[in-house]
């Protein structure tokens, strides 16, 4: 069936996946020069020379540390709660089979599948219906609320490739459920869990849209960020934190790849 | 019978305490702990989703004051029908053609490199295919903003790239045309759709892929063995097969376009998107009912969209 695997492509194929992967990677490789320039006050390229001391007037920077700590903090919890309900959700739902698991999944998945501004003003206006100040724990809310679905996504597909006999087993030779769920279950879904909560991390540590209606004074990392673009004052601070941004965001990615690459799909098919 | 298992019973004894109880009664009744199981995540979507939502909803029947700048909470039409003012039907239809456009750009850049991927690429050059695609998809969505806005400065890189080409004039005209001009790329419509093409490529080309995938090769082989041109084989065969995987990627596209009201805000000329005009609405107007009437016309948009999509089969694909 697969007979035509040795044969290769056509040039202008070749040709056109390589322009289209250079199209999605350059842009993000610039980040990382425009960190070193030594131009302040535009985006001049090429640069006119590099230099390495924005590095220390961003650490120097109180504001940028308060955001990176905040955001920080919000991605924390927001990872904690998410892979709670994630993780329970996802246990009922590839342990049985009940009436309603169709809408439960729905229920998980849409925060993420409706345009994020539809979440964010949606919370915005309860929180001004209820009456509820806005704080720390109103960016918890909203980061945990859509962070759910990409920990269920990557513990469901390790649930169903879990043999549920293994459980079975464990009950049949005297566990009780906690010892099956401490040495059995856990050991099992632990990969997919950290992997999802990595990617719940990131999506956290990122999130801008959501967080501009949810977030009172306080400022986020991308929140910082988004100032910075919308009115520049600190270009250099700006890419400097730009290419931290990215690495942060990054290397969680990449590890949660590791993690689950034999067999699972990452949970990237629903961002 | 030995007399040593006489005494032993059937059932083992309850390890005792809390912990032994609990675990007998979840084992004698497993409804008991789905529902326990059930209960956290379902009352935190349920609540704080679903009622956000619904309260979203139903702020749009509601209708301000022109006067005090109130919010008058008695049921009105009222505000659906600003919808239809020249100046935010305007809006409405800039977005979803700019939504339409993305989706068609996304798709012509998206198919090669997912023909690619699904066809030719093998062994370490999948995994590198699929990490290619997956980075761009999960890193920073800000810092991809932002790349472009240094790549479409005019003092940028692509302005650099055309005066070293002596390409120049070319640039310029472009920029002198009505609609997708400006004073730069940066401020230009051109440059909003160059963003949001980059931005949402990934969710295209993964659902692409996946369809791909699942043509056999020797179709295509028997499509040119009977003669067709590989034009032929692509129109007739590689397309129609594709589409459920189109239509799938379209979905994100699509939606994501008609919710974004950042991209448009950073790059791009002064005239509103749907998002802009929801956040200025909720934000220095402080008009919830009609921000969140506008919220309501991705929805719908987005209800008719999954609708059609779901009878072309695209569901199969995701």
């Amino acid at each position: 069936m697969r007979s035509d695997r040795n044969q290769s492509a056509p040039l202008g194929l070749k040709v056109a996946a390589a322009a289209g992967l250079l199209f999605l990677h350059l842009p993000i490789l610039l980040i990382f020069v425009y960190a070193f320039t030594t131009e302040e006050k535009s985006y001049q390229w090429p640069p006119p020379g590099f230099t390495t001391q924005w590095f220390a007037v961003t650490w120097n920077r109180p504001d940028v540390w308060q955001a990176l700590t905040l955001s920080l903090q919000v991605a924390a919890i927001s990872t904690a709660i998410a892979l709670m309900l994630g993780t329970l959700c996802a246990a009922a739902v590839s342990g049985s089979n009940f009436f309603g698991r169709e809408t439960i999944s729905l229920l998980v998945i849409l925060p993420i599948a409706l345009p994020g501004i539809i979440t964010g003003i949606a919370l915005r206006s309860a929180f001004s219906l209820a009456e509820i100040p806005f704080s720390f724990w109103t960016i918890v809310l909203g980061h945990a609320t859509f962070c759910v679905v990409v920990v269920y996504n990557n513990a469901v597909a390790r649930f169903r490739r879990t043999s549920g006999s293994m459980v079975e087993a464990s009950m049949d030779l005297g566990a009780d459920g906690f010892q099956t769920f401490r040495y059995v279950i856990l050991p099992n879904i632990g990969t997919a869990l950290l992997a999802g909560g990595m990617l719940a991390f990131a999506l956290s540590f990122d999130e801008v849209i959501v967080t501009t209606f949810t977030a009172g004074q306080q400022q986020t990392l991308p929140i910082w960020m988004l100032e910075e673009l919308v009115r520049p004052r600190q270009r250099p601070v700006t890419n400097v934190v730009a290419m931290v941004v990215f690495l942060a965001t990054f290397l969680p990615i990449l590890a949660a790849y590791y993690l689950t690459r034999d067999g699972d799909q990452v949970a990237g098919s629903g961002k | 019978m030995s007399t040593a298992s006489i005494g032993a019973p059937a059932i083992l004894p309850s390890s005792g305490g809390v912990r032994g109880a609990l675990s007998d009664l979840f084992w004698r009744r497993p409804g008991l702990l789905l529902v326990l199981m059930l209960l956290p995540p379902v009352l935190w979507l349920g609540i704080i989703y679903l009622g956000s939502l619904f309260a979203l909803l139903l702020q749009s029947f509601f209708s301000i004051d022109e006067f005090s700048g109130l919010i008058n909470r008695e049921f009105t039409l009222k505000t659906y029908g600003e919808l239809l003012n020249p100046s935010n039907l305007d809006i409405i239809v800039r977005t979803v053609v700019m939504a339409a456009l993305v989706t068609i750009g996304a798709a012509l850049v998206a198919f090669p490199i997912a023909y690619y991927a699904a066809r030719y690429a093998q062994g370490k050059w999948k995994a590198l295919f699929y990490l290619g695609i997956m980075l761009p998809l999960w890193s920073s969505y800000l810092v991809k903003v932002y790349a472009w806005k240094l790549i479409l400065a005019k003092e940028g890189i692509l302005g650099w790239l055309f005066a070293k080409l002596h390409l120049t004039f070319i640039l310029d005209a472009w920029l002198s045309l009505p609609i997708v001009g400006g004073n730069s790329l940066s401020v230009s419509a051109t440059g909003t759709f160059i963003v949001f093409v980059y931005v949402w490529l990934p969710f295209m080309v993964l659902p692409l892929q996946a369809a791909l995938e699942r043509v056999p090769g020797n179709l295509i082989e028997a499509s040119a063995d009977l003669g067709a041109t590989p034009r032929q084989t692509f129109r007739s065969v590689l397309f129609p097969l594709a589409l459920p995987g189109l239509v799938a990627g379209s979905i994100f596209t699509f939606s994501l376009t008609l919710g974004d009201y950042i991209i448009p805000q950073i790059i791009g000329t002064s005239r509103l998107f749907i998002g802009q005009a929801v956040y200025a609405q909720q934000g220095t107007a402080g008009n919830i009912p009609l921000a969140a009437a506008f919220t309501v016309v991705p929805i719908v948009v987005m209800g008719f969209y999954l609708w059609g999509a779901k009878r072309l089969g695209a569901f199969d694909a995701l």
